[in-house]
């Protein structure tokens, strides 16, 4: 099953990735043979297996509402490529009108 | 106008008023703290941090459900929503989709009018971001805090009945005590779907269908700019559906200077949430003696307590409200009914006080109510001479007291308060007491 050109883009612009042409072209063989691969699986019988989300078999694992010291601001901002006035700074996203 | 007929649908988030965040042990008191002080590998999404179901939110969370009668679900799962914003910084959001902790509720409105409840789920609020020009600020305190999502069906018709939704399920919230329910400082948001149609051709429909496009009014943060904002919303829509415009799904936000809804996100940008079950955190499973036990500890509802007072005191329903509005209010109501049963003071009488004298029940105590309505009855003292003479011995006997208030503590007024009544055998105007003595203390 070949990936089209424009589920290419959707998936790629979920993924925040832009893309050349070129790229568009590559990953569209790569990711229908991944596909192709993975869609071995429905050969196997699954209409009486529940589906599993969580492989550990576990249930229920929560903490009590307690707090522990958090990073410090420098820390906290250590990793940052751009900082100001103590946050992060990112490109700017739609501003109200 | 009137051949039009609006239909409203609310979401409302609420922030709990847990100690932690919902994944991670950061405090979640991080209103007016300063910026990235609260955060962790946890709620800053850095890679290998794994998050942990904090109990109490989950606790909360079904609080509200059973209080607004829904149903708990005996499995619920938390899930990843996707997509890009920098307020997220996973590129995911855990929230609930398809297991979420409790649907099917309802609330009954002052109207009689019944809103169903379509879910409560459990997810986690984002950073707050700040706009300075070309660049965007973000500040991760808030990320992760716990955050209730309560969503009804499209069930409103006017927009005196969201204000009374949303007003009804503030104070529940703070009867509940999960949330402070601070509009201003965002523990609770509105979110209202719109639109509108003919109601000619809407009776005609079979069977009864929505409208195929809605609007959506986010993150509008007080009850009169949800008012505002609706109304402006329902006579936009209906002048473009008189023009012949066809109207179509957008998510649009409120100017409070200009007084207009204006468009945030057309149907063409519609998010893809890819929503699919968080492989970090295991599944939760309620058996019925859990839920029963977290039903054991729900307070008595609002609307309960005041068809209470008014059937058992013999009240309004108006007054019966007013005085069961907060939980506060009405504990001290019924304190003040009790010591009226000894001394002959019907609860009816002291219902009438505190409603029309506005008693300050941070100041007062129910037995000075009783005290005072008792001085009533033989003259009360009003006069200006006589109340600072009193309040002169009450001060000279009680310099205790007085300390105690020059260093800041307020209840020490109570104790000078009682102290007057007791002088004057309970007929002191408390109302007229207080600033004279207050005068004398800063004196």
């Amino acid at each position: 099953m070949k990936l089209t050109s424009d589920q290419i883009k959707h998936v790629a612009k979920l993924a925040n990735l832009p893309l050349t042409p070129d790229e568009e072209e590559k990953y569209s063989d790569q990711l229908s043979k991944i596909l192709e691969y993975v869609e071995q699986l429905n050969q196997v019988d699954t209409s009486d297996v529940e589906s599993t989300f969580n492989v550990t078999g576990q249930s229920n694992v929560m903490r009590e509402d307690e707090t522990t010291p958090s990073l410090s601001q420098e820390e906290a901002l250590s990793n940052a490529p751009r900082k100001k006035d103590s946050m992060f700074v990112t490109k700017g996203v739609f501003e109200e009108q | 106008m009137n051949n039009y007929e609006p239909i409203i649908g609310l979401e409302v988030h609420v922030e709990l008023n847990t100690k932690s965040k919902m994944f991670c042990r950061c405090s979640a008191d991080y209103f007016g703290k300063e910026p990235n002080t609260h955060t962790c590998p946890v709620c800053l999404g850095l890679p290998g941090a794994l998050p942990v179901i904090n109990k109490q939110a989950i606790e909360s969370c079904i609080k509200i459900g059973l209080a607004l009668g829904c149903q708990i679900s005996k499995k619920s799962l938390f899930e990843r929503k996707n997509y890009f914003y920098p307020d997220l910084p996973k590129g995911f959001q855990i929230s609930q989709y398809r297991w979420p902790l409790c649907i099917n509720g309802q609330i009954t409105l002052d109207s009689g009018q019944v809103i169903r409840i379509n879910r409560v789920h459990q997810e986690e609020d984002t950073g707050k971001l700040s706009h300075r020009g070309d660049v965007t600020l973000v500040d991760f305190n808030r990320s992760g805090v716990p955050l209730v999502e309560i969503v009804t069906e499209p069930d409103f018709r006017d927009v005196e009945s969201v204000r009374d939704y949303a007003k009804k399920l503030q104070q529940l919230l703070r009867y509940l005590g999960v949330s402070n329910a601070d509009m201003e400082r965002g523990d609770m948001r509105l979110e209202a779907n719109i639109s509108v149609h003919p109601i000619a051709i809407a009776s005609k429909a079979s069977p009864w269908r929505l409208p195929d496009y809605r609007v959506e009014l986010k993150n509008i943060n007080s009850f009169r700019f949800i008012v505002a904002a609706i109304e402006y919303e329902i006579k936009r829509q209906i002048e473009a559906l008189e023009k012949g415009e066809k109207l179509l799904q957008e998510t649009r936000g409120w100017n409070e200077d200009k007084k207009c809804t204006f468009l945030q996100r057309s149907k063409e940008e519609a998010h893809d949430y890819r929503y699919f079950p968080e492989p970090d955190l295991p599944e939760i499973e309620i058996q019925n003696s859990d839920t029963k036990k977290i039903a054991e500890q729900l307070p008595e509802l609002p609307w309960s307590k005041s068809k209470r007072f008014a059937d058992e005191f013999k009240l309004t329903a108006t007054q019966a409200q007013i005085l069961s509005e907060s939980k506060e209010l009405a504990w001290f109501f019924e304190e003040t009914v009790k010591h009226g049963n000894k001394h002959g003071v019907s609860a009816k009488e002291i219902a009438n006080h505190l409603i029309n004298k506005k008693t300050d029940i941070n100041i007062v105590l129910p037995v000075q109510v009783i005290e005072e309505l008792k001085g009533k009855r033989v003259g009360i003292i009003e006069n200006k001479e006589e109340l600072e003479e009193l309040a002169e011995q009450a001060v000279k006997k009680n310099a205790n007291a007085v300390l105690d208030y020059k260093k800041g503590k307020e209840v020490a007024l109570q104790v000078l308060i009682g102290a007057v009544m007791k002088l004057s055998l309970g007929k002191a105007d408390i109302a007229k007491l207080k600033p004279i003595l207050e005068k004398l203390l800063k004196s």
